[in-house]
């Protein structure tokens, strides 16, 4: 391969795992995946992200006019586990991402996106919740470029991370980038811990502890999935990630 | 049912309840009034169990088994009720979905069987048209977006809901206006004025003692009780200050 992995030094790459980067073979960097929504078209997929091995994965989307991509992930991979998602927007285009990061261990799990607005009148939305313990780092990487074209861009971010422990972290990176007048860009980004008081007030109704967690983290992330029609589909994306949760209670309770 | 001997509890290392006594019989309901700081919301906090109220001396003992040897929801499931002075706001949860968690969570410490979605729905329908709580409201997630007044509301809607066999109601008349305090202390007296459970009131004011007719009153002063009557010990208080009352 001509090109050296990326490293920490690479802006987009900055909260990677450096070992992990350095470890992965060097056609894995190359392994982008295409998908291509034709005009009126709306493509739909959901992915969980669950590999013990350090993995990516990168996706180039084109989104014809008027076409809607809808991606939602769930990031719980064992080792350092990045999704990429590259978008490119059409007049009219609508783009809607929504993340989950969620474990524990020292694993970095990171949802990396940048969304292009060269064209007028393309929306976009992207939600990313991160939940984490352990030693282990949630990360949202979220560009959004609107070129002189890209009039009348509606483009929203928010990312929110619940870290449990000390010693988990949680990085976000909203970069706007516009070179349009007539545009609308949100973004928030807001890192905190779980709420005691109302692990309490659930308690002294008699819910416990370990229930009381489940219960704000659910709907803490379910956030990431409130734009998921498929109501079947988010609630399995819902029940996947509470798993990690369930699974690891006894080592955080 | 509920009996605190020689209670001292601090929160920073400062000493907020110092050597506080007090029994309360099934049947009974009790008044417990105060100037500002004298240590009644701390009460109301160390019998609920709230992390950081350490308790340094004393017993409570509730139907015979150690009060605070229990983690908050194992009290919950014992019949304690612990109404808020400020309820907590749960972004994302609905009122249905913690209710049915926190009594299905209850009947299940005590070996019942749990209630289904309908049974449940019935039961929340008939307590929250007892407190005038829109069934609307819920539906909506917990206090989040309610008044005041709809809050303190809710928190009788969820003693009614659980049933508990004693409640400390923490200031529930505050922030109520007049019609609704009418209907707090009507629901406070239908869920709770039985031979078998018991109600701890903590209040300013003597208002809701008008609907809520207490059988004793307590007045709460640096730590301790200080003094002990009936009713009109309320009324006494509201017509002179407790600085007045204490005194005499």
């Amino acid at each position: 391969m001509s090109q050296q992995n990326p490293t920490l030094k690479d802006e987009e790459w900055r909260y990677a795992d450096a070992k992990a980067l350095a470890a992965l073979s060097p056609d894995t960097f190359e392994a982008w995946r295409d998908i291509d929504v034709a005009p009126g078209e709306t493509h739909r997929e959901c992915f969980v992200l669950d590999a013990a091995e350090p993995s990516l994965t990168r996706i180039r989307a084109k989104v014809g006019e008027g076409a809607r991509l809808e991606l939602f992930a769930v990031n719980l991979g064992g080792d350092y586990t990045r999704m990429e998602v590259i978008t490119r927007l059409e007049t009219g285009a609508h783009f809607e991402f929504g993340g989950v990061t969620i474990g524990g261990g020292d694993a970095v799990r990171e949802f990396v996106t940048r969304t292009t607005h060269d064209e007028p009148e393309a929306t976009s939305n992207q939600v990313v919740r991160a939940v984490h313990w352990g030693e282990a780092t949630g990360n949202f990487l979220g560009a959004i470029n609107v070129g002189r074209g890209g009039q009348r861009t509606d483009a929203a971010q928010d990312f929110k991370a619940l870290v449990l422990e000390k010693g988990a972290a949680a990085n976000a990176k909203p970069e706007l980038e516009i070179f349009a007048d007539d545009v609308k860009c949100a973004h928030g980004a807001a890192i905190g811990q779980m709420d005691e008081m109302a692990r309490y007030y659930m308690a002294s109704r008699g819910i416990a502890p370990d229930l009381a967690k489940k219960l704000l983290v659910r709907a803490f992330i379910a956030d990431a999935l409130a734009a998921l029609e498929d109501e079947s589909e988010a609630e399995r994306l819902l029940d996947t990630a509470l798993a990690v949760l369930d699974d690891a209670e006894a080592m955080i309770a | 049912m509920l009996k605190i001997e020689n209670l001292h509890a601090e929160i920073d290392g400062k000493e907020i309840l110092k050597g506080l006594s007090l029994e309360v019989n099934a049947g009974e309901i009790h008044a417990i009034m105060g100037p500002n700081g004298a240590g009644k919301s701390t009460l109301a906090y160390v019998l609920g169990g709230r992390p950081g109220y350490e308790v340094t001396q004393g017993t409570v003992t509730f139907n015979g088994k150690d009060l605070l040897d229990m983690e908050p929801h194992e009290r919950a499931a014992l019949g304690m009720f612990l109404g808020f002075q400020y309820p907590v706001e749960i972004p994302g949860v609905s009122n249905v979905q913690f209710l049915r968690e926190a009594l299905n969570s209850q009947r299940k410490a005590r070996g019942e069987e749990p209630l289904s979605g309908g049974e449940f729905l019935k039961l929340a329908k008939e307590k929250a048209g007892l407190l005038k709580l829109d069934m609307e409201m819920l539906k909506r997630n917990v206090n989040v977006g309610f008044s005041g007044g709809e809050k303190k509301r809710n928190e009788m809607v969820q003693m009614g809901i659980l049933d508990p066999a004693f409640a400390v109601l923490d200031e529930t008349d505050s922030g109520l206006d007049i019609d609704a305090l009418k209907v707090v202390g009507e629901g406070i007296n239908a869920i709770m004025r039985k031979s078998d459970k018991a109600v701890l009131l903590i209040t300013h004011y003597q208002r809701l003692l008008d609907y809520v007719e207490p059988d004793f009153v307590h007045i709460l002063s640096a730590g301790k009780i200080v003094k002990t009557g009936g009713a009109d010990l309320a009324k006494q208080l509201e017509a002179e200050g407790y600085d007045e009352v204490m005194a005499a």
